[in-house]
């Protein structure tokens, strides 16, 4: 209950949004089921968010280091570039899944050996794969976009299990792997440790390096993972647009979720909560029929106001005024 | 030398949100003399160097110039009327040539634009009189600490040309640019400038000052000249104590076990930190260690517990070699440090009170074996107890306690680890009697146990009572060891006040 009452910021905003949407277009909430698949506009949601979530997973790790990693966005255009290309070549998908995971992996750790080891500064190290990377990927695919038809591949991104879109399954089963993975070892806490004070945890003998480093080889892995969700829905590989500013969505899904950018105390669930926030108002504002140059002003204006009441300054405010009002109510 | 007063002060006053850290400061400088302007750390030197050179308003106090009242309201203004400050970290821009560094914001123009020539031309004859061999047109990184500093120096006069601050000049030189910074102040102190230095080094007060200006918690003690001044009553005036009454209650058990040491260091030393030196440790004994600020106290603790990595000696743990070149690799062989710096080296600020005490455990473990909730909480609760961390809540984020609450949960946060070597910097500075007091306990109480103890302070009372050998640092050497009914507060300050090089 406690880690409710922790994650209710979030909840509260998330069904603020959710209602909002849900008034501007009815039928927002109805859940059908057709050819043994849920439809509707709220799965859509949880289906479009997949990319941004799978992201903001690893992002949360390594902004709880006091990092940012840029580069998720290419590296979702290298990696689906390649399973692109291996799966027209006709290579199974265990090979290309694995292929491709493990190159998300290899960028991560890249990002990582810049970042943990030679000690250049987050925002500059992974921008350099941010820029090279979408290159690379063009390289990858000749500069076209690269398409295939392989319908064992594609269940990835439009398959369902038990009539669960599959991109759900994926963000939930890697939140699930990875939250509980750093909550049941002690990477959490080691993680935390290090964002919040990296001197004195290594004065205690904690393995800062490797730790940082394998934060953002989790991301790496996130991005490989939307990458092929994203590939795979498309049926191909698009190197120019692949996860283009995604990697924003996923620091504000993060930001969002209550993670400070100066490292530290970190939530998953929360960035995760985060995440759909920020999707269900995309969905909500397409859904509206108002024009689409209102789509971004409309984005910006709620997340303000969503940072706003979670920053600590007007949380103090409210909380003084809660206890006039109360002081005031007590007199009468 | 003339005896007239350059820059005089007279009861300065300054407070920061209601603390007073200057409180009726004097000071002289008189035209033509190096003044050194000692005091141990919070004495209020800098806060004075400060409110002198105009980057602080004085809250009281009168300031004269040359005979004239001034009042200088910011670095620029000082530096207008004369008052040029050379800071620790030297304030130039790396990435500029010399020449532009010398003239930065007064650059000679024609036309509207930068002179280029004239500056260059200027600057080579500026260098010349410093006998400095700088290309102008060179950037400044290319030349070594000690050339920059002499070229901040050159800035610094040519801008003000009357009086002169030096804070810390000579930290990170070694002995020959000591020397030839030296050679610089002579030549200025000839042409009549009052020179200020801040510095912890004693042996370069006598090398170098007229007179010395003793400050401690923000009130003078005394000013005088050093040739009348013996080396042993300048310590005494920056510890302020009177000897005859310092007597420290010995703890009449803290004598020295017959054990076999289990931790030695053979002629361990790192250049530029500490002199090599030689050390053996044994259970069950506690191992003090005494010496001003910047006599290498410090320095030798990082040694020890690996943060730095010596370039001589051996160590040896059971009487075998090991090699101690990490944190990591020290808390393997079962050392422990709480460091000086409790805020940025020590706490985790935004992790609980139970996070903070398991950390050091947890990381001898490996992420891939919690410590159980159960366990931690076991451990939480045992050692908040044990040493009465208040409030007694676990989960309370560690940087809304005390700073003794937060000293004993590092405490406890080692101890968890159960260590056999246990290095304490300063454990004592910063917090309320109470605390000060259950640490001292806590400290005869893990050596009854057994366990080897090094503990750094500044309070010899403190150290006389809990030691059972002092090993006294002067001027980064570890100048003298003091053994059973040796330990006097006397015996340790007179100790100190030997130059280093006399080992």
């Amino acid at each position: 209950m406690k880690k409710f009452r922790q994650l209710r910021p979030q909840l509260l905003a998330l069904a603020v949004v959710l209602v909002m949407v849900g008034l501007i277009s009815p039928g927002f909430f109805s859940v059908t089921v057709q050819n043994g698949r849920l439809y509707g506009s709220l799965i859509d949601v949880g289906v479009r968010v997949a990319p941004v979530a799978l992201l903001a997973i690893g992002m949360t790790l390594v902004i709880a280091t006091k990092g940012i990693d840029l580069s998720v966005g290419a590296v979702m255009a290298i990696t689906g570039a390649v399973a692109a290309t291996l799966v027209a070549d006709g290579h199974s998908v265990p090979v290309v899944l694995a292929v491709s995971l493990a190159l998300g992996l290899l960028c991560g750790i890249w990002n990582g050996v810049l970042v943990a080891f030679l000690d250049i500064q987050p925002i500059i190290a992974t921008l350099i794969l941010m820029v090279a990377g979408r290159g690379i990927a063009q390289l990858i695919t000749g500069g076209v976009i690269l398409t295939f038809n392989d319908p064992a591949f594609s269940f990835i991104g439009s398959g369902a299990v038990l009539g669960i879109p599959m991109p759900i399954l994926i963000w939930l089963a890697m939140g699930l792997a990875v939250g509980l993975l750093v909550r049941r070892s002690a990477l959490g806490l080691l993680i935390e440790a290090v964002g919040i004070n990296r001197r004195a945890s290594m004065l205690v003998g904690v393995r800062a390096r490797f730790l940082i480093l394998a934060t953002y080889a989790i991301s790496g892995l996130c991005a490989a993972m939307a990458g092929m969700i994203v590939t795979a829905d498309i049926h191909g590989a698009d190197a120019n647009n692949a996860g283009l500013w995604l990697e924003l969505d996923a620091i504000l899904a993060v930001v969002i979720g209550g993670t400070s950018l100066a490292g530290g105390r970190f939530s998953i669930t929360a960035s995760l909560i985060g995440a759909l926030i920020i999707q269900a108002l995309n969905t909500g504002i397409l859904m509206s029929g108002w024009p689409p140059e209102f789509n971004l002003i409309v984005k910006a204006v709620v997340i303000v106001t969503i940072l706003t009441l979670q920053s600590p300054a007007v949380a103090d405010e409210l909380t003084m005024l809660r206890d006039f009002l109360r002081r005031k109510g007590a007199q009468k | 030398m003339t005896h007239d007063a350059l820059l005089s002060a007279q009861g300065i006053d300054k407070s920061f949100f209601g603390v007073k850290v200057l409180d009726g400061v004097d000071f002289t400088l008189r035209a033509g003399e190096i003044h050194a302007l000692l005091g141990e750390n919070g004495a209020g030197k800098s806060t004075l160097v400060k409110i002198l050179t105009g980057a602080y308003r004085r809250d009281a106090g009168q300031m004269h110039l040359a005979g004239a009242e001034v009042e200088p309201r910011s670095v620029a203004e000082a530096q207008n009327l004369g008052i040029g400050t050379v800071y620790q970290e030297v304030n130039l821009l790396d990435n500029l040539t010399v020449a532009e560094n010398l003239y930065l914001g007064r650059q000679p123009r024609w036309m509207g634009l930068t002179d280029r020539r004239r500056m260059r031309a200027d600057a080579h004859e500026l260098l010349a009189r410093y006998h400095v061999t700088a290309d102008p047109d060179e950037t400044l990184a290319h030349y070594p600490v000690a050339v920059r500093q002499i070229i901040a120096i050159a800035r610094a006069v040519d801008l003000s040309g009357k009086v002169l601050f030096l804070d810390e000049p000579t930290a990170s030189l070694d002995a020959r640019e000591v020397q030839s910074l030296f050679d610089v102040l002579h030549q200025l102190r000839q042409q009549g400038l009052g020179i200020v230095i801040i510095t912890h080094f004693l042996d370069q007060v006598y090398q170098i000052a007229d007179r010395v200006t003793v400050l401690r918690n923000g009130r003078m003690v005394g000013s005088r000249a050093i040739s009348e001044l013996p080396r042993r009553d300048l310590v005494s005036m920056m510890l302020g104590r009177e000897l005859a009454e310092a007597t420290g209650h010995r703890d009449p058990d803290a004598t020295e076990p017959d054990t076999a040491a289990a931790f030695k260091f053979e002629n361990y030393g790192k250049r530029g930190s500490i002199a090599p030196f030689d050390l053996a440790i044994r259970p069950g004994e506690v191992v003090g260690i005494a010496g001003l600020l910047g006599s290498g106290r410090t320095e030798t603790a990082r040694l020890l517990f690996g943060i730095d990595r010596p370039d001589s000696g051996q160590a040896t743990v059971d009487d075998h070699p090991v090699s101690l070149h990490s944190p990591e690799e020290a808390i393997a062989h079962g050392f422990g440090m709480c460091p000086e710096e409790r805020k940025s080296d020590g706490i985790v600020g935004d992790l609980s009170v139970r996070q903070n005490i398991v950390l050091a455990l947890q990381a001898t473990r490996g992420w891939a074996r919690p410590i159980p909730r159960r366990e931690a909480d076991a451990l939480a609760t045992q050692y908040i107890q044990a040493l009465d961390i208040r409030p007694p809540d676990p989960d309370r984020p560690i940087k809304f306690l005390s700073g003794g609450n937060q000293q004993k949960a590092i405490l406890a946060r080692w101890l968890a680890t159960e260590p056999r070597l246990l290095i304490l910097d300063e454990p004592t500075r910063g917090i309320d009697i109470g605390a000060h007091a259950e640490i001292i306990n806590l400290i005869g109480k893990l050596r009854a146990e057994g366990m080897a103890l090094v503990v750094i302070s500044s309070e010899i009372e403190e150290l006389v009572a809990f030691s059972t050998r002092v090993i006294v640092l002067s001027d980064r050497h570890h100048v003298r060891e003091l053994k059973g009914a040796e330990i006097t507060a006397e015996a340790i300050v007179e100790a100190m006040a030997v130059p280093g090089e006399a080992a």
